[in-house]
């Protein structure tokens, strides 16, 4: 269909408006983290200063034992990721095969559940078990964050994907495991793709487990940003540079696998309301 | 043939071919692939949802010894003017948090329906606040919403409108809070109405079109009635994720000023990790997920009976 003049340019100056808060926030963002203190406190504002001060990205690196709480993020994250397709591809491909839809409904409760209330018990269970000051228990939680998304993602996969090969497979002699490993498994993988990216910026973005479960020496990234607020960091210019580390991982995964993150949220989320 | 190909060729088959005599696959064999996944559920889910179960039955702090009180912990949140305050907060954020991004959403899945240069792009940019780290994103805007320095206020007095607390004044705090909240998520909601609006038929337009149908009109009459279902998921993960929110709230007010921000899931934090009191702050935690899942099944009854009379008008 063909538009008008009018027509294009309303449409341009919609998606302006629309697209305008997001890119003015990011820049917002970047502006504020390469600020000196004395442009970070003038007003009016300045958007571009006239020195740029990359001495606020020196600083986070150097304090704060950033590198080790990066280290941390990427062990907690990395593993519960690992852990969340390990288990959870097989699962999701034995109840699409069951037909076991109604088990995924534990599976959405899972989802309604507020993240605290798994935080209670856990806790509980982890300082019982002597395990608070090392990173398993934070690992252990993330799963409940990886493996729910990984599980209901690979349903919807492994749904559409059709029977008649794994039927002459079967014919042909190969178990369960086989058919599994060589025919259902190679023709999902996208999912496995979508399931990996979705997991790991949620876990990487997860905030509320860490505050409660880290300590000193096992705080993840976001948990240690938060701190910063608080304790070490008064100035505006380190602290969005931190901020802007910490989430620059998972803007560029964004921005390099939309297509993927657009086909899981909205398989995942239709399927998960 | 190799693997591969076979693989590539099935993979491209559309996704609604549906799988044929599916059925005389129910069998028992497939529970090895499912057991590890059930043993980490029932470990990490199920385990906690007893165990809260049990420990809101007793007053029990942390450190101290546990002991059984029935539901001695429920009577007390009815005269806990902090917790029946927090239910209101809840629903207040929770209510602005679904409307706005739902509104909002819809106007841009029919903006991003459109074809134009850079749509893939654009797109990208708009969907990313949904993505980033969220306490960094309560970082930046907390600095953003600062009553002096910060560019908030900056931008209103480029339009002539006075100068907010947003997020440091009782009054405001809450539809501050919200604002970052739709911002956030507003994506994710127009990501589920675009997949809707892709899977309306061109056909109604068609005949609306011969018929002689306003835009309006086939907006109002095809395209909305049309969306329903998709809306509908759409509120009930919006109201989820709104009641359960932490994270914004946490790092930007931490319930504050005074308790003005303080919602359901803040309390429960307070109460659990500040206080210490696991028996109470377990029964928050359950009456608070009583109230998630209730909400749920709510607009899930309201999508069932739309649909039923879709039907019922169709015939």
């Amino acid at each position: 269909m063909k538009r008008g003049l009018l027509a294009n340019l309303g449409i341009a100056f919609a998606v302006l408006v629309l697209v305008s808060p997001a890119v003015f926030f990011f820049l917002w963002m970047l502006s504020l983290s390469l600020k000196f203190e004395i442009d970070n406190s003038s007003y009016p504002p300045v958007f571009i200063p006239q020195q740029f001060a990359w001495s606020n990205y020196q600083e986070v690196f150097n304090s704060n034992r950033f590198l080790l709480y990066f280290w941390n993020s990427l062990v907690v994250t990395g593993s519960a990721t690992l852990l969340g397709l390990l288990v959870g591809v097989p699962a999701g491909y034995g109840i699409a095969r069951m037909k076991a839809m109604r088990s995924a409904f534990v599976i959405l409760i899972a989802r309604m559940t507020p993240g605290l209330s798994y935080l209670i018990p856990l806790f509980l269970l982890f300082q019982w078990l002597g395990l608070m000051g090392t990173l398993v228990p934070q690992i252990l939680i993330h799963l409940v964050i990886t493996v729910p998304i990984v599980i209901y993602i690979m349903i919807s996969y492994f749904e559409t994907t059709p029977m008649e090969l794994e039927e002459a497979a079967i014919i042909d002699g190969a178990d369960r495991w086989q058919v599994f490993r060589h025919v259902a498994y190679p023709i999902a993988k996208p999912g496995v793709a979508v399931s990996f990216i979705l997991a790991v910026i949620f876990s990487w973005n997860n905030f509320a487990f860490g505050v409660v479960l880290a300590s000193r020496e096992t705080r993840t990234l976001p948990v240690a940003v938060y701190n910063m607020i608080s304790f070490d960091q008064l100035s505006w210019g380190p602290l969005a540079a931190a901020a802007l580390i910490v989430t620059a991982p998972v803007l560029l995964l964004t921005m390099f696998a939309q297509r993927q993150i657009v086909a899981g949220l909205t398989a995942g989320a239709v399927k998960g309301g | 043939m190799s693997q591969a190909a076979l693989g590539a060729t099935v993979g491209a088959s559309s996704p609604a071919a549906s799988p044929v005599g599916a059925r005389k696959w129910r069998a028992p064999t497939y529970w090895p692939f499912v057991l590890p996944a059930v043993i980490v559920v029932v470990g990490v889910i199920v385990f906690p949802w007893a165990f809260t179960l049990w420990m809101s039955a007793n007053e029990w702090k942390i450190g101290g010894a546990s002991n059984f009180v029935g539901f001695a912990n429920y009577a007390r949140l009815w005269t806990d003017p902090r917790f029946i305050e927090a239910v209101w907060h809840t629903l207040y954020y929770t209510a602005l948090s679904v409307f706005a991004p739902l509104l909002l959403g819809l106007l841009a899945a029919l903006i991003f329906h459109a074809r134009f240069p850079l749509r893939g792009i654009l797109r990208g940019l708009f969907v990313m606040p949904m993505m980033a780290t969220p306490v960094a994103i309560a970082l930046i805007w907390t600095m953003m919403f600062h009553p002096q320095l910060g560019v908030m206020n900056y931008l209103l007095s480029l339009v002539g409108l006075p100068a907010q607390l947003w997020i440091f004044h009782p009054n405001t705090v809450i539809p501050s809070l919200v604002m970052v909240e739709t911002w956030q998520w507003t994506p994710l909601v127009m990501l589920i109405l675009l997949g809707g609006l892709a899977a309306i038929p061109t056909e109604p337009y068609e005949s609306a079109e011969l018929d002689g149908a306003s835009r309006w009109q086939q907006f109002r009459f095809i395209t909305l009635p049309m969306l329903a279902p998709f809306m509908l998921v759409a509120a009930i993960i919006r109201s989820i994720d709104a009641l359960k929110s932490f994270d914004i709230i946490f790092a930007m007010t931490q319930g504050g000023p005074g308790t003005a921000s303080e919602t359901l899931n803040l309390y429960l934090y307070s109460v659990a990790f500040a206080y210490y009191d696991v028996g109470y702050g377990s029964a928050i935690a359950v009456v608070f997920f009583i109230l998630v899942v209730a909400m749920s099944v709510l607009l899930l009854y309201l999508q069932r009976r739309a649909q039923w009379n879709e039907i019922r008008t169709d015939a």
